[in-house]
């Protein structure tokens, strides 16, 4: 501050021996953003973090990439957008719509499509974003989910990759009914529909949604902030915080030669993520823009303007909401009448279903904590045969998906396969309670038996499919023994033992309490660890035993 | 929680190092972790002629990329908007549109891999490992920032001064009322709307096609037709909201084959008009099958028996099809004889 310093150390900044004549350009950049911001701190911390490698963990990458592509995109055509629902008659380039009448929202993307150059290829890329965007959050929730990566400390950054989806679907909801053409129209409808089915409030929350009656003059500029800033804000910071959260954590890592607990084994973020990860944005960006050159998406004006009373058939929302569109339409009409008011069962229940379905997923890792007891940090992946009980709800949760899915498309399932429609409904009327615990069954057995394999593995060697005769004619084959690394990495994971409620009656003969609550965790604990529910991995006696000496297995 | 915490002994033994033990001897322990394993170079690590080849091809695919960038804005420039192009296998589609994604796809596509390929055979990959620390605080810091909390919150004297702290409270609870009843005019409240249509008694049935008013003669045995009230005009504001309600469906069925006896008797000649918004989630109801008198909405597949008092015979719809009472005026128009008796579209909880 005062003049004294500043005439005997002009480089007050820089350390000893060092001037700030001599420093490199990007250096005295760095030392300066430094000074300001402290940079340094961090970028020790980070600028060489280490993140190990399995192609599973770029799932979420592509979901982070197709999210900044949607940014990128919908900015764009926002500059072209017009979201008004007021009439117009189009005068515009294409041909076959001429002198019909129109909204502006529906008109501007006409003009996006036909007028603007590179506005097809936007917006195509902005809706295929969108689909690569949701499915990549589904799946990268699985990888989550069936590795075990859900577990202490990463509950919270489940959570927010829970909120993700669910305000991805939203978004993408919103997204698709901006252009007010037919199709989405319907979609519209079929929402007000949906809302008007919530008990006492319905009817007040629909006349608030549409401004008035269905479908209003105000909608689609609603829509449209709700779908350029309100679900888009959340959204970035919820993927910042998990990033955050991403960084913080470290990355998890499955278990292998040299990889514990409480290290990391991998590259370091510069050059290799840098270039990887840098690398895949640009791959994910350029695969998603050949797509939209050579893949028509959402083609609206082959489906018109919206109009209440019109309709298509073959009307399907975008896949991601499918899963509840089964559930409406498997759904029994079921109404009933009582006091001048109506409970429409037959709308309602689908909706509160769909909503437990997802938030079932949501509460899933506090459930599992809760059942195991165990309160430590986990930064170990499972592999999913190593987790039945947890694989099989994960399936059974996929099957329920699918099944409603299935129900989502039954016309086109009818017209494109010749089935009877009503059989459709009825099979996933039975398939929506028993597909799940179907599969539920079947996959736990499917981990026991890999498990029951890893087992033979580890004790007997790896099959060679080489077939040895002996001198007194029997014929065997060659198991070759593993490697320490393979032992080590089939023998790694944990097995936890199922709870007890441990003795009713203490010493002294008084009787102990057992809460409901903690017999049930037992019951869950049983169902997880039990005998039933897991192979014990070989131990070192039992391996050191059949490998001592007498050879033939 | 706490309560239900598993004791650390109950646990397996944890992963921090494998089996509690850190690189035994093999006779010991045949499970023991073995450390990570030798790097192995690469072809590129040992070899600089394959180190050059991996360099060539990583500035091939950035050059490609510059090629590709310079051919869009070529692409954007010559091509017309509305050229199209016949490409195998797809066929006629955009040429812009074609032109310019690939060109685009390619730029990207091409850094992408290039950077790829450049961190898989150039950049070292040595694998090394970093410490983890755990999430949570040591008991100190954790003693630490309970006391500074004690300390600030005592400062702040809100245990002792009861009478602020519950008047704050209470002022914060209010004050997002304010914007809670901010969103009160987003829209009108329900009312009677949902009850009342166009129609009214004397009121014509305009055909949607021909825009004319229609003669009994005009409907035929096994045809759909669509109508709505005269006096409606697309080109006016509000059109859409009365559309959305006062759609019409009309079909001429033999009136012998009429089960339903009050539909026979809003009927006229035979001409039945039923709501076309159907009453599941509202959706137009679009097909009819002719032979069964079946009418079907394509969203959802509720099926109506139109010959029975459009009952729903399939599907996720609650109730049947409102009626709408038809006759015909003086002139020998068909005409309404009065507003749909009952709310038309999906149900809601006043309907009742």
């Amino acid at each position: 501050m005062s003049t004294t310093t500043s005439t005997t150390s002009p480089s007050g900044a820089e350390g000893p021996g060092r001037s700030r004549g001599k420093a490199p350009a990007g250096e005295r950049v760095a030392d300066w953003a430094d000074g300001r911001l402290g940079i340094y701190s961090l970028a020790k911390a980070n600028m060489r973090k280490i993140f190990p490698d399995h192609w599973s963990f770029m799932l979420g990458e592509v979901c982070l990439y197709s999210f900044i592509i949607i940014i990128l995109t919908g900015v764009y055509l926002t500059l072209f957008f017009h979201p008004s629902m007021n009439e117009v008659v189009y005068h515009g380039s294409y041909v076959p719509m001429q002198g019909q009448l129109m909204s502006e929202a529906y008109k501007s993307t006409l003009d996006i499509s036909f007028d603007v150059r590179g506005g097809l290829l936007i917006r195509q890329l902005h809706h295929w974003a969108a689909l690569i965007f949701v499915a990549g959050m589904f799946v990268h929730m699985m990888r989550v989910f069936f590795t075990g990566a859900f577990r202490k400390p990463r509950e919270v950054n489940w959570l927010f990759g829970f909120l993700l989806l669910v305000l991805g679907m939203f978004t993408g909801f919103t997204g698709y009914s901006l252009p007010d053409d037919l199709l989405s129209g319907t979609g519209i409808r079929f929402t007000q529909g949906a809302v008007l089915s919530v008990p006492i409030v319905g009817t007040y929350l629909s006349m608030f949604i549409f401004g008035g009656e269905f479908p209003g003059d105000d909608f689609i500029a609603r829509f449209y902030s709700i779908h350029i800033l309100l679900l888009p804000g959340i959204m970035l910071g919820l993927v910042v915080a998990h990033l955050i959260l991403v960084f913080y954590h470290k990355h998890t890592q499955f278990a292998g030669p040299g990889k514990t607990n409480k290290n990391v084994v991998g590259m370091p973020l510069l050059p290799v993520y840098m270039a990887k990860a840098g690398g895949f944005f640009f791959l994910v960006f350029g695969v998603l823009a050949i797509v939209s050159a050579v893949a028509t998406i959402n083609p609206i004006w082959n489906i018109g303007p919206y109009r209440p009373d019109m309709v298509s058939t073959g009307a399907q929302p975008d896949w991601y909401m499918g899963f509840s569109e089964g559930l409406v339409r498997v759904m029994p009409g079921w109404e009933i009448n009582f006091w001048g008011h109506t409970l429409v069962l037959g709308v309602f229940i689908p909706l509160t279903v769909f909503g437990l379905v997802l938030v079932s997923i949501a509460v899933y890792p506090f459930i599992e904590s809760w059942v195991t007891g165990d309160k430590r940090e986990h930064h170990i992946l499972d592999r999913p045969r190593n987790a039945p009980t947890r694989t099989a709800f994960g399936v059974a949760w996929i099957t329920l998906y699918f099944i409603s899915l299935i129900g989502g498309g039954n016309d086109l399932w009818a017209t494109h396969f010749d089935l009877s429609i009503n059989a459709i409904t009825w099979f996933v009327r039975i398939g929506f309670f028993v597909g799940p615990v179907v599969a539920f069954i079947v996959t736990k057995r499917i981990c026991l038996g890999l498990q029951r394999r890893d087992r033979d593995k580890v004790l007997h060697g790896r099959e060679s499919g080489i077939i040895k005769r002996l001198p007194h004619g029997e014929f065997i084959e060659v198991h070759e023994p593993l490697s320490q690394e393979q032992l080590h990495t089939l023998t790694a994971h944990e097995q936890y033992q199922p709870a007890e409620i441990g003795p009713l009656v203490d010493e002294n003969g008084v009787e102990r309490k057992v809460k409901p609550l903690e017999k049930l965790r037992v019951k869950l604990s049983k169902g997880y660890y039990g005998e039933e529910s897991q192979i014990p991995k070989p131990t070192v006696e039992e391996y050191k035993e059949i490998t001592s000496g007498h050879g033939h297995h | 929680m706490s309560t239900q915490e598993t004791p650390e002994e109950k646990l397996p033994a944890g992963q921090d190092t494998a089996h509690g033990a850190v690189r035994v001897a093999d006779e010991k322990n045949p499970f023991a972790d073995p450390g990570l394993p030798p790097h192995e170079p690469r072809i590129q690590d040992i070899d600089e002629r394959a180190a050059k080849r991996s360099e060539r091809t990583v500035a091939l695919l950035f050059t490609l990329s510059m090629l590709a960038t310079v051919g869009f804005i070529a692409s954007f420039v010559t091509i017309p908007v509305d050229k199209s192009v016949y490409i195998f296998p797809i066929g006629h589609i955009n040429a812009l549109n074609f032109a310019l994604g690939m060109t685009l796809g390619i730029a990207l596509f091409t850094i992408g891999a290039g950077a790829v390929h450049w961190a898989r055979t150039l950049m070292s990959d040595q694998e090394t490992a970093d410490e983890r620390h755990p999430v949570a605080a040591s008991p100190e810091v954790r003693e630490k920032v309970m006391e500074d909390f004690r300390q600030g919150a005592k400062e702040s004297v809100i245990g002792r001064r009861k009478l602020i702290r519950n008047t704050m409270f209470g002022a914060l609870a209010l004050v997002p009322l304010s914007g809670v009843v901010l969103l009160r005019d987003l829209g009108p409240l329900p009312g009677t709307k949902l009850r009342h249509t166009a129609w009214q008694k004397g009121k014509l049935l305009v055909n949607m096609n021909t825009n004319e008013p229609m003669r009994p003669s005009d409907i035929i045995v096994g045809s759909l037709t669509f109508a709505q009230p005269e006096g409606l005009d697309p080109h006016e504001h509000g059109y859409m909201n009365e559309i959305a309600k006062a759609a019409l469906m009309l079909v001429r069925i033999q009136p012998e084959n009429i089960k339903d006896k009050r539909e026979l008797e809003w009927s006229h000649e035979g001409i039945v008009a039923y709501s076309k918004i159907c009453t599941h989630v509202g959706c137009p109801i679009s097909l009819y099958e002719q032979q069964t008198h079946h009418a079907l909405c394509p969203c959802h597949q509720s099926t109506f028996d139109l010959s029975d008092g459009a009952r729903v015979i399939f599907g996720p719809a609650g109730h049947a099809l409102p009626q709408l009472r038809i006759g015909v005026n003086d002139e020998g128009y068909l005409e309404a004889l009065g507003d749909f008796e009952e709310p038309v579209g999906p149900s809601f909880w006043e309907r009742g």
